[in-house]
C-alpha cells in the first residue's frame, strides 16, 4: 500500500459544471511523487478543465483536492508556488530574448538575481543555447522553444510540473529529446503531469488515465491497460475506449 | 500520359533571412492522395499558400491543373478547395450560413453539390443552426472541409487538418479522405504526424524548407539504409542510456516502450547485445529485428542532412 503522504496530487469526487454541462463528472485519482502521469482523452473530454483546477486557476464545483500537500480551496497561492506549468500555445514571450524570458520567470517565482543568473547559465549550457542567449524567442525554432519552455517551467524546482500537449508539431528527434528531459526531471523527483495526442508518448508514462466525456474511463500502467483491453498498443486502447463511448 | 495535377520546379521562398522553401521540385498526378509530412517550420504552409495563389514564389515555377500560379491565379482559385491550418470560417455565422456563403461566392448552391459533401455534412447537419464559433474541434474540422468542397473543386489543399486533434477524430478524418479520393479529386494534405504517411499514395518528407524524399510510403521504408532492432526491457530510461554507450550503434530512439536501435550491417550481433544488457542488470530483455517505420526513416534523413 502506498502511504497517503506519497500522493502528491489527490483528487476525490471532483465535479466541475458549467451551467447544465458537466465537464468533470466525479473524478477520483491520485498521482504519486516522482511519477510521470499521462492524462489522456479525446478533444472536449474535460482534460483542460481538470488541469486548470489543479493549477489553482479555476474553482471546482465540488470535491476534495490537494496538490503538493496544499488544499485547492484555501491554499491556492501556495499551490501555484509549488507547481510549474507549460502550455502548447503560450509559454514564452516572443519579443523577449532567451535570457530575458528566463529572468522574467525566475523573477515571478521569487528567485534572486544571482540565483537566476547562475541557473540561467547552467540551463543554457545544458541546452546548448549559449550562443542564442540574446536571440528573440520568435527567431528560434519551435523545438528549441519547447525545450526552453520546459526548462523555464521547472526553473524554481517545483514539486509538480503540468505539461499540456508539449510536443505538438515538434519534429520526431526533438520530441524524443524532450522526453529525455521529462525522464530526467522525474528522476530528480519532480512529478510530471502530461497530456498528449501522441500515443507512443503515452507508453513513456508510469501510469495513464483516459478520460471520456468528463469521466475517467480507465487508469493504470500502460502494460496493464494493454493487457486489460487485449491491445498491442496504447493507440488501440485509446481508440477502443474513446470510440465505444462516442457511438 | 495525363498531365500532372501539380507541378513544382525549383521553388524557393524567403521571408527576411529565413529560407522557408529551398529549391523544391515535385509533381503530383491526377487523383493522387499526396501527403507532405514534416514538423512545424518545414515549409508546408508556405508551399500550400503558394499553390493556392495566396503568396508569390521568389524563384521557380508552379502549375496547378496546368495553370500558372502567378498568371492564371483566378482560374486556380475557382478549381481549388483550401482548408487552412487555422480555422478561418466565420465564427458568428451558423453552420448553414457559412456553407451558403461559400457556395454563393463560387456561384453555386448547397443543393447543387449536396451529394459531394453529404457524407461529411450529415454528421454536423443536426447543428446547422449553431454558430461556427461554438462547435467542438472535430465539428469545426468537418464544417471547414464541407466549405472547401462546396464548389466541387478538382483539387483539394488541406493544411494540417489533424493537428491538435485526438486519435479517434484523426482516424475518422482519414476515412473521409479515402472516400473523397474515390470520387477522383486530387488531394494534397500536410501533417506533422508520421503515422499518417502510410495512408497516402505518395509522400514528401519535409524538414527545414527542403524535401528530403518523395516516394510511396512502402518505398520510403524499403530505402531505409540501416538495420534495425527493437529492444525492450523493464525500464526504458536506463535502457536508453545503456544503449547509447554500446559500441557500433548508429542511433537509439525511444518508440513507446521499446527502443529502436539502428546499425550498419555487421556492426552489431543482436544476441551479444541482448547478453550485454542482461549482464548489466536489465530485466526482461527482448531484442527483435524489425522493419523501419516512416518515423525511423524521417529521423535518419534528418540526421543525414545535418
Amino acid at each position: 500500500m502506498v502511504a497517503e503522504t506519497e500522493n502528491i496530487i489527490i483528487v476525490r469526487d471532483l465535479v466541475k459544471s458549467f451551467g447544465s454541462f458537466i465537464a468533470n463528472d466525479h473524478l477520483t485519482f491520485s498521482v504519486k511523487r516522482g511519477e510521470i502521469f499521462g492524462f489522456l482523452g479525446a478533444n472536449g473530454a474535460g482534460k483542460t478543465t481538470t488541469i486548470k483546477i489543479l493549477c489553482g486557476l479555476s474553482y471546482p464545483t465540488s470535491g476534495e483536492l490537494s496538490v503538493g500537500g496544499f488544499d485547492i480551496y484555501t491554499q491556492r497561492e501556495k499551490v501555484k508556488k509549488n507547481i510549474g506549468y507549460m502550455s502548447q500555445r503560450f509559454s514564452l514571450y516572443d519579443d523577449l530574448t532567451v535570457y530575458e524570458n528566463i529572468r522574467f520567470y525566475g523573477g515571478i517565482y521569487g528567485l534572486g538575481k544571482k540565483e537566476i543568473d547562475s541557473r540561467a547559465g547552467a540551463l543554457m549550457a545544458q541546452l546548448g543555447f549559449e550562443t542564442s542567449r540574446n536571440k528573440l524567442i520568435r527567431d528560434i525554432p519551435l523545438g528549441w522553444k519547447q525545450k526552453l519552455a520546459f526548462s523555464v517551467a521547472i526553473l524554481h524546482n517545483p514539486k509538480i510540473v503540468f505539461l499540456d500537449e508539449p510536443t505538438g508539431g515538434v519534429d520526431p528527434i526533438t520530441r524524443r529529446q524532450f522526453w529525455d528531459m521529462i525522464f530526467e526531471a522525474a528522476h530528480q523527483g519532480i512529478t510530471v503531469f502530461v497530456t498528449t495526442h501522441y500515443m507512443d508518448e503515452a507508453e513513456y508514462c508510469d501510469r495513464v488515465s483516459i478520460m471520456v466525456d468528463g469521466r475517467i474511463a480507465a487508469m493504470d500502467t500502460p502494460d496493464n491497460l494493454k493487457l486489460q483491453f487485449g491491445s498491442p498498443s496504447m493507440n488501440e486502447v485509446f481508440l477502443k475506449l474513446a470510440r465505444a463511448k462516442a457511438e | 500520359m495525363a498531365p500532372p495535377s501539380v507541378e513544382v520546379k525549383n521553388l524557393t521562398k524567403r521571408f527576411g533571412t529565413t529560407l522557408a522553401l529551398d529549391d523544391i521540385s515535385f509533381h503530383i498526378g491526377k487523383g493522387e492522395l499526396f501527403g507532405f509530412i514534416g514538423p512545424d517550420g518545414a515549409g508546408k504552409t508556405t508551399l500550400f499558400r503558394i499553390l493556392t495563389t495566396l503568396q508569390l514564389p521568389d524563384i521557380g515555377t508552379c502549375t496547378v491543373e496546368g495553370f500558372d500560379v502567378v498568371k492564371d491565379y483566378k482560374k486556380i482559385r475557382n478549381m481549388s478547395g483550401y482548408m487552412p491550418g487555422k480555422f478561418s470560417l466565420y465564427q458568428d455565422l451558423s453552420v448553414e450560413e457559412n456553407l451558403n456563403f461559400f457556395a454563393t461566392i463560387f456561384g453555386t448552391t448547397l443543393r447543387e453539390n449536396y451529394d459531394l459533401i453529404k457524407d461529411i455534412y450529415q454528421q454536423i447537419e443536426p447543428f446547422k443552426n449553431r454558430k461556427a464559433g461554438q462547435l467542438s474541434g472535430g465539428m469545426k474540422q468537418k464544417l471547414a472541409l464541407s466549405c472547401a468542397l462546396i464548389h466541387k473543386p478538382e483539387i483539394l489543399f488541406l493544411d494540417e487538418p489533424t493537428t491538435g486533434v485526438d486519435a479517434v477524430s484523426r482516424l475518422e478524418f482519414w476515412e473521409m479522405l479515402r472516400r473523397l479520393k474515390a470520387s477522383g479529386i486530387t488531394i494534397l494534405v500536410s501533417t506533422p504526424y508520421m503515422d499518417e504517411a502510410g495512408l497516402c499514395d505518395r509522400v514528401a518528407l519535409m524538414q527545414g524548407g527542403r524535401i528530403m524524399s518523395v516516394s510511396t510510403p512502402a518505398k520510403v521504408v524499403a530505402d531505409y539504409p540501416l538495420n534495425l532492432l527493437s529492444v525492450k526491457s523493464g525500464d526504458i530510461y536506463h535502457l536508453l542510456g545503456e544503449l547509447r554507450e554500446y559500441p557500433g550503434i548508429h542511433s537509439v530512439y525511444a518508440f513507446g516502450q521499446s527502443a529502436h536501435v539502428s546499425f550498419k550491417s555487421g556492426d552489431i550481433v543482436p544476441e551479444r547485445l541482448a547478453d550485454h544488457l542482461t549482464q548489466n542488470d536489465h530485466r526482461l530483455v527482448e531484442v527483435t529485428p524489425i522493419e523501419a517505420t516512416i518515423e525511423d526513416c524521417f529521423m535518419e534523413l534528418m540526421t543525414d542532412k545535418t
